[in-house]
């Protein structure tokens, strides 16, 4: 079955290249079908190769052929099948073919679906590429793949000019992390002169290539910042809600549970480096933090139903890589997986919410929804009480596991991210009262129109809801009779989990356990109180301003990098540009034509002339020839 | 002097004087009638050197076919002296000129190359047996392709002399 | 009989259907100059093959000839068109390139 690993991107590349061609002739519901089918049989697949790692637990690599050959540099285009990538597999197929189901409904409408399959198959493709590649290249090629899907599906409506924008931005500051990425693989290339992941680690472990510390924290920042860009972190963050714009599956899809976990899983594959680079890894620790809380703060104050998921988002990516950066790469992988459950049932329920909204994202004018949507406010709590941390749940157990592990790093990390939980808690059920609880806000029409969504759309809801609760059991604590079944199959794929021998772990285990039930019952009760109303107007003053307002980092990033850069830009047009090459490029079209007019006049069309000129050349170069440079 | 150089000098003025007869006789029959004999004195060098096979085919060729051809085109337009146009004299001088320039300055760089008497011993390469089976040995390929040039100019002549429809002579 | 004196007459021959060339405007007698400097090459070709006993240089006699041949033929059935378009054979008329 391993063998057989270079069928899962294919299937979707298939799916992609019939879609592709043929979505202006094909029917809708082909384009519906033939995408998720694909995904399907990559599932089908992916789920075989899985098992067979699980029980043999070997790495194996598989060669496809020589991608760049040249000169010592030989880079194959292989694919590395171990525990890591086949987790990521399943989790990418598998999510990707449940919301493929819920898209064949969700764009059911939309004239441009079979592109839109076409699109989420080449992601699914990338997205592939990106986690079997056995060396960064391979990786890097995913890598770019998925971040041109991404700005293509953000522009999915192109026609609205803010969404295109919104595609646009995206696509920028995935380059300026793309760039940091690419110096990372130049540098390891240039010192190492691989970038098989099997290679290079072997030589990290026995250090054959004398490196200073400083190359690998030099090494491992250039690969954080390109994590940075991809999984939207401080300061290239910004970029991820505004992805919104794109259609929900989308969002569920690329934007919360395969995407932007790819810097996640690219710094737990390279888990080897960072445990070398210790400046690198707290950078990454002291990033995710503050980016988890930054958001976190953001998220409190959104109205746009999409928005507040989409600052989780990136509050939770933190949060991974706040486990990254402590050493416990196993617990972020583990978040990444359990996010991935949680984040895309919450997606998907705010799209089902969307859809029987007929596209209505404000969360003012919602309310009462829990009475005409009963199944997706049921998977809706489900998923909200699993991002909360409810005892239990898959986010409870995956987070909680963070937490003790930056308690053992570092006091003051831990209580700020105890701090954005309890804070994730609270936007999440302010989400939830404001959008299911108290009484319709919008519009008699709207209301006349309310429907629960069909079950392309529900059956996906129900399958993740039931993941994001028992996800967490892979896991979970010892002290509620858990066992580390992720850790053990990790291992094998050279990933280290965080081993800490702490005899108070029980305790803060109990506190934890007691203060989330308290805390969330507390929440439960303040923001039920609050919002779940009868009317909200969502205007806000003061420091809440601010925070609804998103800190005004983009207008600082305006301020500060994008006028400065248009006016440079605009200077140079003009003084550059204008005169300086355009007057080169035009001054010498200027003067060949200024000279050919007059030279057109030798031209004259009589024949002797034209003997008399050819005589005259003959004798110079005779002359020249014999007299001119002979000694 | 031998009888040799006698006739090498008075082949050479006959050579020379005739060439000058043909650019600067006004009626293009003169200048075709000095030609012919241009080509005669040339063929007579050709059998002071032993090329007596292609001195025979020089007069063949060049004023047995060519030249009537020539002087055929000249009778069928009628051309004579009143009808020939002339260039100004400024254009004559400039021609003389630069034509003498390029005599002199070829002249003046062979004029101190190595000295190379050709003897006077009769050799038989020129003979038409030795030349044939050279031409049909060593230079067969360029020989039949030749014919191919001959037929396409042939051809070309015809089509080219060919009167356009609708149009009378 | 040094083989200069025959490099100078065909370099002389040369030089005459070059300045003939030049001077006349009737396109018939241009024809004619550029037979007279193909004569002078041929003399001079069979000077050399003469000086180096090879008969080599003949045969590109042979060859000049029959292309002197062939381009007469085509030539003069140019003459003979265009004289029949113009009734010239002055090549000054030939100047229709020019616009």
């Amino acid at each position: 079955m391993t063998n057989l690993v270079y069928l899962v991107p294919l299937f979707p590349l298939i799916g992609f290249l019939i879609n592709g061609i043929g979505w202006r002739k094909m029917p809708k519901s082909a384009g519906g079908v033939i995408g998720s089918l694909a995904i399907l049989a990559s599932f089908v697949v992916s789920l075989g190769i899985f098992f067979e790692v699980k029980a043999s637990g070997t790495t194996t690599v598989v060669n496809l052929f020589e991608f760049i050959s040249s000169g010592k540099l030989v880079i194959p285009f292989a694919f590395q099948v171990d525990a890591l990538s086949s987790l990521f597999l399943l989790i990418i197929t598998g999510i990707g073919f449940l919301i493929h189901v819920y898209s064949t409904s969700y764009m059911h409408h939309d004239e441009g679906m079979v592109k839109y399959f076409a699109y989420l198959n080449l992601f699914v493709f990338s997205m592939l590429l990106l986690v079997l590649g056995a060396n960064y290249l391979i990786m890097f090629i995913g890598w770019e793949g998925v971040g041109l899907c991404s700005y293509l599906l953000i522009g999915f409506w192109f026609k609205n000019r803010d969404y295109t924008n919104a595609a646009k931005k995206a696509f920028v500051m995935n380059r300026i992390g793309d760039l940091g990425f690419l110096v990372g693989m130049l540098l390891i290339l240039f010192n190492y002169g691989t970038l098989s992941y099997q290679e290079f680690f072997g030589q990290l472990s026995t250090g054959q290539v004398a490196a200073t510390s400083s190359m690998y924290n030099w090494i491992a920042i250039c690969l954080f910042i390109g994590a940075m860009g991809k999984s939207a972190q401080i300061p290239l963050y910004t970029w991820l809600p505004d992805a919104m714009a794109g259609p929900t599956p989308v969002s569920a899809l690329i934007h919360a549970a395969t995407m932007v976990t790819a810097g996640i899983y690219m710094i737990a594959r390279s888990a080897a480096l960072y445990d070398l680079a210790p400046v690198a890894q707290n950078l990454v620790a002291v990033i995710g933090l503050a980016t988890a809380l930054l958001a976190a703060t953001i998220a409190l104050y959104q109205n746009d139903i999409k928005k507040v998921l989409a600052y989780s988002t990136v509050s939770q990516l933190g949060f991974m890589f706040l486990a990254l950066g402590v050493g416990a790469y196993t617990t972020g992988i583990f978040h990444v997986m359990t996010h991935a459950f949680f984040k895309a049932l919450l997606f998907l329920g705010a799209g089902s919410v969307i859809h029987a909204m007929s596209g209505e994202q404000d969360i003012k004018y919602m309310g009462g929804l829990r009475k005409k949507l009963p199944i997706t406010y049921i998977t809706f709590l489900i998923g909200v009480l699993a991002i909360s941390g409810f005892p239990f749940t898959s986010g409870f157990v995956s987070k909680d596991e963070i937490l003790l592990a930056v308690y053992h790093h570092n006091k003051a990390y831990f209580w700020v991210a105890a701090v954005t939980a309890v804070i994730t808690a609270i936007y999440m059920f302010r989400l939830l009262m404001l959008t299911f609880m108290g009484s319709f806000r919008g519009t008699e029409e709207q209301k006349h129109h309310l429907h629960e969504s069909p079950w392309q759309m529900t059956m996906p809801l129900i399958i993740l809801a039931i993941l994001s609760l028992v996800g967490g059991f892979v896991q979970l604590p010892h002290l509620f009779g858990g066992h580390d079944f992720l850790n053990e199959f990790l291992a094998k794929a050279n990933v280290p989990a965080l081993v800490v021998e702490d005899p108070g772990m029980e305790m803060r285990e109990y506190t934890l356990f007691g203060g989330t039930c308290l805390g969330l019952i507390i929440i439960f009760i303040a923001t039920r109180k609050l919002f779940a109303v009868d009317s909200f107007k969502g205007e806000y003053g003061g420091f809440k301003k601010v925070l609804a307002n998103k800190w005004y980092i983009d207008e600082l990033y305006d301020a500060i990098i994008v006028r400065p850069l248009n006016a440079l830009s605009s200077a140079f047009d003009r003084f550059v540009e204008r005169m300086g090459i355009d007057g080169i490029v035009n001054g010498v079209g200027k003067l060949v034509r200024w000279g050919s007019d007059r030279v057109r006049l030798l031209q004259t069309g009589q024949v002797g002339f034209y003997i008399f000129v050819m005589v005259i050349g003959m004798t110079l170069l005779f002359a020249i020839s014999f007299f001119g440079f002979s000694n | 002097m031998s009888v040799y150089e006698i006739l090498f000098w008075f082949l050479t003025v006959m050579a020379l004087s005739c060439a000058l007869g043909v650019i600067l006789s006004r009626n293009p029959v003169n200048s075709v009638l000095f030609l012919i004999a241009t080509f005669f004195a040339i063929s007579g060098h050709y059998i002071l050197m032993n090329a007596q096979f292609l001195a025979i085919v020089n007069i063949i060729v060049y004023a047995g076919a060519i030249m009537v051809l020539f002087l055929f085109v000249i009778m069928l337009m009628n051309l004579n002296a009143d009808t020939e146009p002339q260039k100004n004299r400024l254009i004559q001088l400039a021609g003389v000129i630069s034509g003498g320039a390029l005599f002199l300055v070829v002249l003046a760089a062979l004029r101190t190359s190595t000295v190379n008497v050709l003897e006077q011993t009769s050799t038989d390469i020129g003979l038409i047996k030795n030349l044939g089976k050279t031409l049909f040995t060593q230079f067969v390929l360029p020989f039949e392709i030749s014919s191919v040039l001959f037929l396409s100019a042939m051809i070309g002549a015809v089509v080219i002399g060919k009167k356009e429809e609708g149009q009378t002579a | 009989m040094p083989v200069q004196y025959y490099l100078f007459l065909s370099l002389a021959l040369f030089s005459i259907g070059v300045m003939g060339a030049m001077m006349r405007r009737n396109a018939i007698i241009v024809f004619m100059c550029i037979e007279l400097m193909l004569n002078a090459v041929n003399l001079l070709l069979v000077a050399f093959s003469k000086m180096y006993n090879d008969s080599s240089a003949q045969i590109m006699v042979f060859f000049n000839m029959v292309v002197a041949a062939a381009e007469v033929a085509v030539g003069l059935a140019v003459i003979v068109m265009m004289y029949r378009k113009v009734h010239s054979v002055d090549i000054n008329i030939l100047n229709r390139l020019k616009h």
